[in-house]
């Protein structure tokens, strides 16, 4: 990145911050929390980028980690009085902990397999939890209602105040930034070129020196432990859980995001988010009989327009536009997926 | 007529302007409402595992058009927005919030689903608009106290049981029991009704109770050791696939007890036939709507009337599944409701027209009726018994309850 692009770049983000600390001002209520779930499902499509996009693992089963960081923070409030904001470290670290041990057996699993075995794993998890032994802390089948966290400050803004739901926008949008940034940090060093190289060539990537049942164990810890706080901030924000909310369909939903929004992209994961968010709803408004039909043929003519996801298209167009910036010297190596790198 | 009307509203208005008082208040709104329409909002899975139940949100989708066709209810039409949650609470959260903040609808009706209901309680009650008429049975969605805007329709499944228990000691007096019930809500209020039922005898008359998970790949062993406890009735509080399973194991195992199965896994083709219809002869269960099934009915008015609907209103829908049935006999009772809010149609008056009402449904069993009062938010608690003669369900008896 030149000195130029960086601070485009940093203008860039100073004023998507300053729309979105203003936005939940503007819209209803009921938009702010669709907004609060689309940072959400960001936050946990970004997570299952770091593990497929970048490193190569395919993953159908982190809706069993966005699964385990909701009700590790639903538990935590409810039956033990933590303050919500505590709850996120902690299912972070928890999920941390359970992909680094999901991400041993990986080793010996490659592609397809890894994919079956991460589903079983969303498979098994809302059954798990339905279990007679943990029941006193998740409620079994009933879940666990939570209550939304008042603001601890009020200020009015365009006329409107700050209330429940807008908070926990900002919040959601602050650990969002948060969780960007680390994310970028992480991947745009030694350690992305290294998952990088494991994506595209292990054999080499071994021979360069890279440690790889320890990298890609990482990865997954780190992975998983991004959609557990994904987890908890939604659990918090819907502000309820139970087994039934963790379907095999979110899993899926958050490959389907993943895809949408670019592999490999870390922007890309908002698109994903906003596609995971909206398109079941507007599905939904064009037909009730068939939503998920109207479903597939939007993802399967959006995977016509953007092969590469949203980012891909951006990147695309960018570069028509500006010649100059395709003939970057420099190409940044994580910012090519396999598939169009030469 | 609508002269008429004009002029009244024009003296109405005439009055309100001399006197200084709003004379029109007679007519009170909150948002849903208007002098045109109505706004009702409904949650179910259209979509996901249950969409089998889907139909029913559809069937009250056709009756309300029947009902505009037909005038509207007090002049204002019926508008009805459905939609679809896949069976998914937090779902359901984001469609209720859509329902009351974006559509503003003046009550949410029939939102399917236990974990869903739970989901959204405290949020309508919150926001004090009316979560009407849920679709399940679990006992804790009649609780005026802590949710009073929250109100159940179907048997609550406690209600079931303690007809169960009644009709046990009206027959059986000495029996020892044995129960065998699904570990979650749905099991655990089937349990406390049975026991509130047999009163002090509950003790002394049950001898054995054993639990499944729904993840359990068979309940032999349950049942080997329902029978080693010598009981001679068996309260079966199992959903379809375990039903099934365990009518074929007692017979298996020769044990014949007085069978009494939750009114949840009735289904002929998907566990009468399945458990070998010459086993289930005999099993008892309860009913509160007419099946469409049951040649009894055929030249029954209200029968005639719901088949006439279907063939008009809904047609494609199946004419043999209870679901239909179900969704027209809510449909009727928010109706009501409906017309007993008169032109008061807030979200407070909603409710309180629901907890007063006595009334009688076409499709619901003869003496089976809708009664609700303000401590009471069980609409329908009584049933009858049917008796299983190896091909269909066969009503016999009194109706029980209340």
């Amino acid at each position: 990145m030149t000195a130029r692009q960086r601070r485009i770049a940093w203008l860039l983000g100073a004023l998507l911050l300053a729309a979105a600390v203003v936005l939940p001002f503007m819209v209803k209520n009921y938009r702010v929390f669709q907004f609060n779930l689309v940072l959400v499902y960001a936050i946990a499509i970004l997570g299952l980028n770091i593990l497929t996009g970048f490193n190569g693992q395919i993953s159908l089963g982190h809706g069993a980690f966005f699964a385990i960081g909701g009700y590790a923070a639903a538990v935590m409030m409810d039956r033990f009085g933590v303050p919500y904001w505590a709850t996120l470290p902690v299912a972070g670290v928890l999920c941390f902990g359970l992909g680094f041990l999901m991400g041993f057996p990986a080793l010996r699993l490659g592609g397809h397999y890894l994919a079956l075995a991460t589903y079983a794993l969303a498979l098994a998890v809302p059954q798990l939890l339905k279990w007679k032994l943990i029941e006193p802390w998740t409620g079994g089948v009933q879940g666990i209602v939570l209550s939304k966290p008042e603001p601890p400050f009020t200020f009015r803004l365009l006329g409107q105040p700050l209330n429940a739901d807008r908070w926990l926008f900002l919040f959601t949008c602050a650990v969002a930034v948060l969780m960007f940034v680390l994310a970028h940090n992480l991947l745009r060093g030694r350690i992305g070129r290294a998952l990088v190289a494991i994506r595209d060539h292990p054999i080499a990537a071994t021979a360069m020196g890279i440690n790889l049942p320890i990298v890609k164990s990482t990865t997954f810890g780190v992975s998983a432990a991004y959609t557990g706080v994904a987890g908890a901030l939604g659990a918090i924000s819907v502000a309820f859980v139970a087994p039934d909310s963790f379907s095999v369909l979110l899993s899926i939903s958050l490959l389907v995001g993943l895809v949408v929004g670019g592999l490999a992209s870390i922007p890309g994961a908002i698109f994903g988010a906003l596609f995971v968010q909206f398109v079941p709803n507007v599905a939904n408004d064009l037909s009730k009989s068939a939503p998920w039909a109207i479903y597939g043929v939007l993802l399967i003519g959006l995977m016509y327009l953007m092969p590469t996801g949203a980012m891909g298209l951006l990147r695309m167009t960018w570069a028509r536009w500006r010649p100059a910036a395709a003939l970057d010297p420099k190409p940044d190596p994580a910012l090519t997926t396999r598939r169009h790198s030469t | 007529m609508k002269l008429t009307k004009a002029w009244t509203l024009l003296a109405l208005g005439l009055a309100g302007a001399v006197f200084g008082t709003a004379a029109i208040a007679q007519k009170k709104y909150d948002p849903g409402a208007d002098d045109k329409e109505i706004k009702i909002g409904q949650i179910g899975p259209y979509s996901g595992p249950a969409s089998a139940y889907g139909t029913i949100g559809k069937t009250i989708g056709a009756y309300f058009d029947k009902v505009n066709a037909e005038g509207g209810i007090n002049g204002r039409k019926l508008k009805y927005l459905p939609l679809d949650d896949g069976y998914n609470p937090a779902k359901t959260v984001e469609m209720a919030r859509k329902l009351v903040e974006e559509e503003e609808v003046l009550l949410v009706f029939n939102p399917l689903g236990t974990a869903t209901n739970t989901a959204i309680r405290k949020y309508m009650n919150e926001k004090k608009v009316p979560q009407l008429f849920t679709a399940t049975g679990a006992t804790k969605f009649g609780d005026p106290k802590n949710f009073p805007y929250t109100m159940g329709w179907q048997p609550p499944y406690a209600a079931e049981a303690r007809i169960y228990a009644q009709h046990l000691l009206e027959t059986q007096p000495g029996a020892k029991v044995a129960v065998l019930y699904q570990n979650d809500d749905f099991g655990k209020d089937y349990v406390q009704g049975f026991e509130e039922g047999l009163g002090d005898k509950a003790k002394a008359m049950i001898v054995s109770k054993v639990t499944y998970e729904v993840t359990d790949p068979t309940i032999d062993s349950q049942m080997l050791s329902l029978k080693a406890s010598g009981a001679t009735a068996f309260l079966d509080i199992t959903t379809p696939k375990f039903a099934a399973m365990a009518i074929k194991k007692a017979a298996e195992i020769g044990w014949k007890p007085i069978h009494y199965l939750t009114n949840v896994s009735v289904s002929v083709s998907s566990v009468m036939t399945p458990a070998g219809l010459q086993n289930g002869v005999g099993l008892l269960t309860a009913a509160y709507v007419k099946d469409p099934t049951d040649p009894q009915w055929q030249q029954d008015a209200g029968m005639k009337d719901w088949l006439a609907f279907m063939a008009k209103y809904n047609a494609g829908a199946s004419v043999t599944d209870n679901s239909n049935v179900y969704g027209y006999s809510a449909a009727q009772t928010m109706v009501q409701v409906l017309k007993q809010c008169g032109d008061n149609l807030t979200h407070d008056n909603v409710m309180k027209q629901a907890a007063n009402l006595d009334l009688t449904l076409p499709m619901l069993l003869p003496g089976v009726n809708v009664k609700t009062g303000p401590d009471d938010f069980y609409p329908i608690e009584r049933e009858q018994l049917a008796k299983f003669d190896g091909k269909t369900w066969v009503l016999f008896g009194k109706v029980y309850g209340r």
